[in-house]
């Protein structure tokens, strides 16, 4: 059997190729097989496929198939007048079956071949699981198709939206601007801003890399403002054509000594900031290793400005 | 080592799962403090950590850890389930202690980072 692509595009008849290499028989097959006893007769084997609406069918011994029957014998038994013979006398027995472990490819070298239209599958003991018809086949590769055609879709319209930006958009210096704002103690929604800031840039297609740094980065920095402030804070990110630029001010606590904050290890976190994983006192000294600039600004009683740089290397979000 | 065989090892249950079992985890870290994670993590690693608070999937999602192991059979509340369903992040539990999970997985062949200093700035 070949599948026929009609006029679809070179992407999506790779899909079906690569569906067909990559799907296992197991998801394209029927499970629920119609089986025949090896005592029917063929008067009965044909009663059952008028009834099923089936054009043939495997006999079963045990689990084991031992034959296939199709619409043809029947048609054969009725010609020369054989409706009383057993099935086991007129069926086919040099069945073609196929693993249920294999790929879809086996399916379609087999069918359709010398008259094959339908494969049982049979599992690692050789025991019927399932058949495969070019229905069964066709059905399940289709809906798979949609399903990744759709999830496609939806990712190039996310990305071309966002990365497209910067070019569509012409100015002498264009630049993407996200704000947020982010409430002390509020555990329930903090790193929110961070897990959309490291989703926004992925869409703007900057490299793993950066997306990570920036991640980290700024996640510490939003905890800083869920912790150490009492008034919560702000955080900006500005996407540029060669950096991000990131800075999160609040006019909370201040810190008196500068130096000893930036220092790793040190921490005034308390005991139940620390039973939740936080307040190691490495927050900045992560945040100053992945970055390329940071700058802490503050004073006791007057908040906190901190600045974050991340340059793009090699990289502009010009040719992307 | 993949994601199925990671949770044999471990006599594992998992208890939400948003990847592939047959997926390569390339290597392991076990931390509590999340400064930590976020420090030695690295894109696809999988997390041992005996903390059940929903910021461990936040802090996860951050450092690109896909999967995270709570050991000691510690039950995570309904919030850090709803998150890591959210943030396509897998959760496992495993009754064995911190030392005895991580050990497994490295006797099993899981590499680690190596070692580290604080000041190296490679990623
Ligand atoms: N926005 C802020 N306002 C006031 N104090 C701050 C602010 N940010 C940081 N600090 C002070 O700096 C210290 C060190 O911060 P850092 O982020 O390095 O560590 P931590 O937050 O205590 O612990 P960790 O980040 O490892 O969870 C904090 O303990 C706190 O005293
Ligand atoms: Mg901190």
């Amino acid at each position: 059997m070949k599948i026929i692509p009609g006029d679809m595009s070179t992407q999506e008849i790779t899909k079906v190729q690569e569906l067909i290499y990559t799907t296992r028989v197991e998801s394209v097959m029927a499970p629920n097989v119609i089986a025949i006893d090896p005592s029917s007769s063929m008067g009965q084997v044909k009663d059952l496929m008028r009834d099923k609406h089936i054009s043939g069918a495997p006999v079963v011994k045990g689990k084991q198939v031992i034959g296939i029957v199709t619409i043809r014998d029947v048609i054969r038994s009725m010609e020369e007048g054989k409706l009383d013979f057993l099935v086991t006398d007129l069926m086919t027995t040099d069945v073609r079956t196929v693993s249920k472990d294999s790929m879809v490819t086996d399916v379609v070298k087999n069918l359709g071949q010398q008259g094959f239209s339908r494969l049982p599958v049979v599992d690692q003991n050789g025991d019927l699981v399932g058949i495969v018809t070019a229905g069964t086949l066709i059905r399940s590769l289709l809906k798979q198709m949609d399903k990744s055609f759709q999830r496609n879709e939806a990712e190039k319209l996310y990305t071309y939206r966002a990365s497209h930006i910067f070019q569509d958009i012409s100015s002498d210096d264009t630049s993407l601007l996200l704000r947020f704002f982010v409430n002390e103690r509020d555990f329930d929604n903090a790193g929110k801003a961070s897990s959309l800031i490291k989703r926004s840039l992925q869409r703007l297609m900057l490299r793993p890399q950066i997306v990570r740094r920036v991640g980290v980065a700024v996640y510490e920095a939003e905890m800083n403002l869920v912790i150490h402030t009492d008034i919560g804070g702000e955080i900006t990110v500005e996407v540029r054509k060669d950096r991000v630029n990131i800075s999160t001010v609040d006019h909370g606590p201040g810190i008196g000594d500068l130096k000893q904050v930036l220092q790793p290890g040190f921490s005034t976190a308390p005991e139940w900031i620390r039973d939740m994983g936080f307040g190691a006192g490495m927050g900045l000294a992560n945040i100053r290793r992945v970055s390329d600039v940071m700058k802490l600004t503050s004073a006791p009683g007057e908040g906190t400005r901190l600045e974050i740089v991340f340059n793009f290397q090699n990289e502009s979000l010009d040719n992307m | 080592m993949n994601i199925r065989e990671m949770v044999e090892v471990l006599n594992g249950k998992i208890l939400v799962q948003n990847h592939n079992p047959d997926e390569e985890l390339p290597r392991g870290g076990a931390a509590d403090l999340m400064s930590d994670v976020l420090a030695f993590g690295s894109e696809g690693m999988v997390l041992l950590t005996g903390l059940t608070n929903p910021q461990v999937v936040r802090t996860a999602e951050m450092a690109g850890v896909n999967v995270i192991v709570f050991v000691r059979d510690k039950t995570p509340p309904p919030e850090t389930l709803e998150l890591a369903r959210d943030s396509c992040i897998s959760l496992v539990r495993t009754s064995y202690t911190m030392y005895e999970a991580c050990g497994r997985l490295y006797q099993a062949g899981l590499p680690g980072r190596g070692p580290v200093k604080i000041e190296n700035n490679s990623w």
